[in-house]
């Protein structure tokens, strides 16, 4: 069971307070992800919530019981760290014994945790060999292997992929969206990388300067980004935030439109403009459109193939149900 | 070094460093040699002929020789053991976030500074001394007999007065060790469950293992050959004769140039096999 709720939390730093009074409940069984910029104090929290940072004022519960002064080892949590932080000196079975041991769990238990570990992970040919001996992925799956053994009230995850190349972080995702699937355990994950956010939680909570800015599923954020700094954040390429007489015609301050829901033609459309930069993936093209309605220019998403070059005339129609509108203040209008 | 140019050029600049180097080990090293070889009293008759191995036989069989052999071991042991002891425990404390950090580190490496001969003088006058010495004036204070430091426990006093010449060194390697510890990997111990003592013992202990053999090497060198701290406190009595010392007073108090050189050897013999011992132990520490 892992139901975690954070009650008027605060954090200060000296002078600085890191995290304003914030309210936040993650359900058992929940894949939470805190995303935000660097420096947005989401590895604070985490931090808080693993008891390495005491809590400036506020409360910390844990399945209902007060946990704000209980001590990191006893409230039943497990994390993998950024960098890992691997015991050096001790072999992979070693590494992940080791919590067991300090809870001074029976060999026998020992031996049959680290087992179904290594072979939920993949670890069971690596059990001997030192940290130093294994790739990053590895190292990761040792990393996991030593929380899933005290099978804890929740995992806490600190940016653990961002070590990794690209490709195994693709990979090290599915896995760790598998083992919440299999576990059912409440997992609370770290990340300044949307992409993560969105492929693997059930709820993310979008941080800026400690402040929640919006909590919801991956598609509520998409859907319905509370303010501006949500719609930048979440979606990939940015969501195209245009101010003006453009956004005049649509009773907002700014109006926003994704890449995704803007038509391309070369014949006919709403915004004229030139195509720029375009950058093929294959799937799809993003084009950079240089166009009248503002400075910068307007990302869009096309199909795979399209033949439009650099210079190229083309007309753009975002689709109306689809446009964000924000007020002077930044925040959503319904 | 990638060319054959490059490389050639490489030899000839590193030539006069080289050279100089071989000349100043290898000529010293030839005439305690040659020396050792011959019956040589420069007061009693000067250079008289090669005796072949009598200075080697008569030096080892001297009644001094293992009593000098076991103080050696006993110094360098006991000074090893001291600052390593003391040199981890202050590096664990000195690198706690504390007020006055920078200046406290100062002063724990300030013994360093102060030579060999002037701390031993120190030690001897100002803190052993039975009469005036601070030791003394403190086990008064409590209503105990002054110790004798010099001539009751003359060899512990040594050790004393080295480890606190020599603590100051280990300090600043051990700290800098654990100073490149990662704070992530105490962290997740603290989250294992691991309490301080164990966090020391399991993680910080042997994450400072290769720092530790780094310090015995280098100090067991040096040791070896403690001098100045002997010949100002004892003079070699009180049994703090080491093999150094013993060396000394056969070439300079005997004037037995021969007999001296051959202990010369021994030294470098026994310096050899303690260090290519170390070196074994470091090299099996530096590849893990």
């Amino acid at each position: 069971m892992g139901q975690i709720t954070l009650e008027k939390v605060t954090k200060a730093f000296g002078e600085v307070e890191v995290i304003p009074p914030l309210d936040l409940t993650i359900e058992d069984g929940e894949f939470a992800v805190f995303v935000g910029p660097s420096g947005c104090g989401k590895s604070t929290l985490l931090r808080l919530i693993a008891g390495l940072e005491d809590v400036t004022s506020g409360a910390i519960r844990i399945d209902g019981t007060d946990a704000t002064d209980v001590p990191p080892a006893k409230r039943g949590l497990a994390m993998v760290f950024q960098s890992y932080a691997l015991y050096p000196h001790m072999t992979v079975r070693k590494n992940i014994a080791f919590p067991m041991r300090m809870a001074g769990l029976s060999q026998d238990e020992q031996t049959r945790r680290i087992d179904q570990a290594a072979s939920v992970l993949n670890l069971t040919d690596y059990l001997d060999r030192r940290p130093g001996q294994l790739s990053g992925g590895q190292r990761q799956r040792v990393a996991i292997g030593r929380a899933i053994v005290r099978e804890p009230a929740a995992f806490l995850f600190d940016e653990p992929l961002s070590n990794l190349d690209a490709a195994l972080r693709v990979g090290m995702r599915l896995e760790i969206s598998e083992l919440h699937k299999r576990l059912a355990t409440t997992m609370i994950y770290v990340t300044h990388d949307q992409v993560e956010a969105m492929t693997m939680a059930d709820k993310i909570v979008v941080l800026r300067a400690g402040n929640i800015e919006q909590v919801g599923s991956p598609l509520d954020l998409y859907r319905t980004p509370r303010n501006l700094f949500v719609a930048g954040f979440i979606g990939s390429p940015r969501m195209n935030l245009i101010e003006g007489p453009e956004a005049a015609k649509h009773d907002a301050t700014t109006m926003g439109i994704r890449p995704e829901h803007i038509t391309v033609s070369t014949t006919e459309g709403a915004w004229k403009g030139t195509v720029g930069v375009s950058e093929h993936l294959g799937s799809d093209t993003f084009f950079h459109v240089q166009s009248s309605i503002q400075k910068e220019p307007i990302t869009v998403r096309a199909g795979g193939e399209v033949d439009l070059h650099y210079g190229d005339t083309v007309y753009l129609t975002p689709e109306a149900d689809k446009i964000h509108r924000f007020d002077q203040k930044g925040l959503r209008i319904e | 070094m990638s060319t054959r140019h490059s490389r050639s050029a490489a030899r000839l600049m590193m030539a006069p460093a080289v050279v100089l180097l071989l000349g100043w080990m290898l000529v010293p090293l030839t005439m305690t040699i040659y020396f050792s070889f011959k019956r040589y009293l420069p007061l009693r008759g000067g250079d008289l002929g090669w005796i072949g191995w009598e200075n080697y036989v008569r030096f080892v069989t001297s009644s001094a020789f293992w009593p000098a052999i076991q103080t050696t071991l006993v110094l360098v042991g006991g000074v090893l053991l001291i600052t390593i002891v003391v040199g981890v425990l202050l590096s664990v404390l000195l690198d706690q976030p504390m007020w006055g950090q920078g200046v406290v580190r100062i002063l724990v490496i300030a013994p360093f500074f102060v030579m060999p001969t002037v701390s031993a003088l120190v030690w001897k006058n100002m803190f052993m001394d039975p009469v005036n010495g601070l030791l003394a004036h403190l086990w008064k204070f409590f209503g105990a007999q002054p110790v004798e430091w010099l001539s009751d426990v003359p060899v512990f006093s040594l050790v004393l007065i080295v480890s606190w010449q020599w603590l100051p060194f280990a300090t600043l390697i051990l700290l800098t060790a654990i100073q490149s510890l990662d704070s992530e990997q105490l962290e997740a111990a603290e989250m294992d469950g691991a309490s301080p003592l164990s966090r020391f013992f399991y993680i910080t202990l042997p994450h400072l293992s290769r720092a530790i053999t780094i310090v015995i090497l280098i100090q067991t060198i040096f040791l070896l050959s403690i001098f100045a701290e002997i010949f100002v406190t004892t003079q070699g009595s009180f049994g703090t004769r080491t093999l150094t010392y013993l060396i000394y007073q056969r070439v300079l108090e005997s004037q037995n140039v021969g007999l001296g050189s051959a202990g010369g050897v021994y030294a470098i013999i026994l310096a050899n096999i303690v260090a290519i011992f170390l070196m074994r132990i470091v090299g099996k520490n530096l590849d893990a």
